[in-house]
């Protein structure tokens, strides 16, 4: 058993906060992702895991033990570097080796634990050599089954894919993603690549500015983020975001782009309607928009600005008002740039975030059972 | 054929096209041309010292020089040898640079561990402060430090004149072996502490394994720079004197051949050092050789 928890962890390097009061639990043998641009905190709040450097205040626990100012050996956790971090002056036998030597482990044990790495990673047959005489994409697995080899509770990752070239990459993603699932290890893997986050992850904590915005489900990150920068962060393309205005009309809540009403969900009715007149953020997906080559009462009329045909999809820019938006089609849908369309906005797919907060509005009967 | 296609190619290049391109040659052949000159003043000098050492005594005291060692003779060098003093300065000269060596690679080691890895309050004055120790003249060091040494009974004392190098050393090999720990990746460090290792298991097992060839290096420059080193030598030691200062001592009562054959003898053991170490003395300045 060994339950990650992260208790008010704060860090601080001179004025600048990188861990911002941040609590997480990782439960045994959950897989977490800690996704976020460079310089939120996440690979600050792994090395704090880790014991490379310490909270300044807070607590770190590793099963039920409190591991906040002890050493990394002492922590049972094992780790995979950004930069591999693997040691050049060691055969790839003893870089394998090397937590085990460190634990006195018997040599024919040792042995036999090498070669089972070794062979998970599929480098069995390059033990006698050194890291130099590698490539990067197999040097990346040698630090891999060095981390496996010692069989701790706890995996740590510091974006270990980062240094590979994009098809090595997704070939390696999944080979780990495998991997990690026979060996039932619980474990933190930190990430800006919000593809690697989703395709990953059970789930994905989203970090900015030193705090974790949201932490989820990799489909519940994705459909309902519970932030705008969270839904501008995960996705390809992002989300996109619209300028609607909330009206009251015959009774019901109604957000205009312009003279076209959106129809919420019945849920968000009553929340909406506090905000009559308000200017509010609309979020929807590229995917979940519905284009059209002709007028339909429901639809709205928009400028086609690009067109991109990605094989699997074309994605159209759009201007409304003053707002870019993508729409993804099917690659069939027939339009050329400058053309009009029409797009349907699915109810139950739309987003409402609060202007200024950036936050996603909640239906009234949700806040009320949370508060 | 082939020539006919180059010339219709060069004929269509424009008049901008030809100047950037003449001009491009002119600066590769300026700077070939510098690096040669420079070269040039560096080694000749050497070649000229190398050959009258391996010539007959009578060769030497000839002009025109020769510009190779025919006939080629030792008899220079085994007169310079012969030298009444030059066995003992000689030793005197390794016993002061093994000295150097030891105490400054002891004393420099952990300062440029520390400089290198640890961000500690006053990081960057210390830096400036260790240089600062270089722009002090000798003369100025050595003068009250043979007084102070006589007072203390050090003066013309082998150790004493060690001590002095030390402090004229350590500023290089200070900086040199933190740019030897610099390059060793922290990240290695933090993978040996992460599989099982405190800090000085850490050290011990990965740092230092890759650190001692640089850290070698650096000794050895050092060794090199207290050899070279006169002045103070001159300085601190009467009857005790080192290798270069004896050399130095009676430079103006000697002939041509002891000065040739000294002067060989001198940078010989320079020459091959540098030659081993100058790849950690590149890194020193910034030049990445890997």
């Amino acid at each position: 058993m060994a339950e990650i928890r992260i208790e008010n962890a704060v860090k601080t390097f001179g004025k600048v906060t990188a861990v911002d009061n941040v609590s997480l639990t990782v439960h045994d043998q959950e897989f977490v992702v800690l996704l976020g641009p460079s310089g939120c905190g996440k690979t600050t709040l792994l090395r704090a895991v880790a014991g490379l450097g310490l909270v300044d205040s807070g607590r770190v626990m590793i099963g039920n033990r409190d591991v906040t100012y002890l050493p990394p050996k002492d922590r049972g956790i094992s780790m995979v570097f950004q930069s591999y971090a693997i040691f050049p002056h060691m055969k790839v036998f003893d870089n394998i080796a090397f937590g085990l030597k460190m634990q006195r482990m018997p040599k024919p044990q040792m042995i036999a634990r090498v070669q089972q790495a070794a062979e998970l990673l599929h480098i069995e047959n390059f033990l006698d050599r050194y890291p130099s005489q590698m490539s990067g994409g197999q040097r990346q697995r040698v630090a891999v089954a060095r981390a496996i080899a010692v069989q701790a509770e706890v995996l740590l990752m510091d974006e270990p894919l980062s240094n590979l070239d994009a098809l090595l990459r997704l070939e390696m993603r999944a080979e780990l993603k495998r991997l990690l699932a026979e060996l039932k290890v619980t474990t933190i893997y930190v990430t800006h690549d919000q593809i690697e986050a989703l395709s990953m992850g059970d789930r994905i904590a989203v970090m900015r500015d030193g705090k974790i915005l949201q932490c989820d489900s990799p489909s519940t990150v994705y459909d309902t983020p519970t932030d705008r920068f969270v839904g501008g962060f995960i996705g390809t393309p992002p989300m996109n975001f619209l300028q609607g205005q909330v009206r009251r009309e015959n009774g019901a809540a109604r957000v205009f782009i312009g003279d076209f009403g959106l129809i919420p969900v019945p849920e968000m009715l009553d929340t909406l309607l506090t905000r009559d007149g308000e200017v509010v953020v609309v979020g929807i997906r590229a995917e979940n928009m519905e284009a059209l080559n002709q007028p339909a009462e429901d639809a709205l009329q928009v400028r086609v600005l690009v067109v991109e045909p990605l094989g699997s999809q074309n994605l159209l820019t759009i201007q409304i008002g003053s707002d870019i938006i993508k729409v993804s089609t099917h690659p069939d849908f027939r339009v050329a740039p400058d053309k009009d369309i029409w797009i349907r906005f699915p109810s139950d797919k739309i987003r409402w975030i609060d202007r200024d907060s950036g936050k996603t509005l909640l239906p009234a009967v949700q806040i009320a059972a949370s508060g | 054929m082939s020539a006919g296609t180059v010339t219709s190619t060069r004929r269509g290049l424009d008049a901008a096209q030809r100047r950037a391109i003449r001009a491009r040659k002119l600066r590769r052949v300026s700077v070939y041309g510098l690096a040669i000159l420079i070269s040039l003043w560096i080694l000749l000098p050497i070649w000229l010292i190398g050959t009258m050492a391996f010539s007959t005594r009578a060769d030497v005291r000839s002009y025109p020089k020769h510009v190779a060692p025919v006939p080629f003779s030792t008899e220079t060098m085994e007169f310079f040898l012969d030298t009444e003093g030059i066995l003992t300065a000689t030793q005197n000269s390794i016993v002061v640079a093994v000295f150097t060596l030891t105490l400054s690679t002891a004393i420099a080691a952990p300062t440029g561990y520390a400089i290198s890895r640890y961000l500690f309050a006053g990081r960057d004055a210390f830096r400036l402060g260790i240089l600062a120790v270089r722009a002090f003249p000798i003369v100025i060091l050595a003068v009250p430090l043979a007084e102070q040494f006589r007072d203390w009974n050090m003066f013309d004392k082998v150790y004493s004149l060690a001590l002095m190098h030390t402090a004229l050393t350590l500023p290089t090999t200070i900086l040199v072996i933190a740019s030897v720990f610099a390059s060793v990746p922290v990240e290695l460090e933090e993978a040996a502490k992460v599989f099982g290792c405190g800090p000085v298991a850490a050290f011990r097992r990965v740092v230092l394994p890759l650190a001692l060839p640089g850290i070698a290096a650096a000794a050895i420059f050092t060794f090199v720079m207290s050899w070279n080193e006169v002045f103070a030598a001159i300085l601190l030691t009467l009857d005790n004197r080192t290798l270069p200062a004896r050399i130095l001592y009676t430079l103006d009562k000697s002939g041509d051949p002891f000065k040739f054959a000294g002067g060989f003898f001198m940078l010989v053991p320079s020459l091959i050092f540098i030659f081993f170490v100058r790849r950690y003395l590149f890194n020193m300045w910034g030049q990445i050789t890997k």
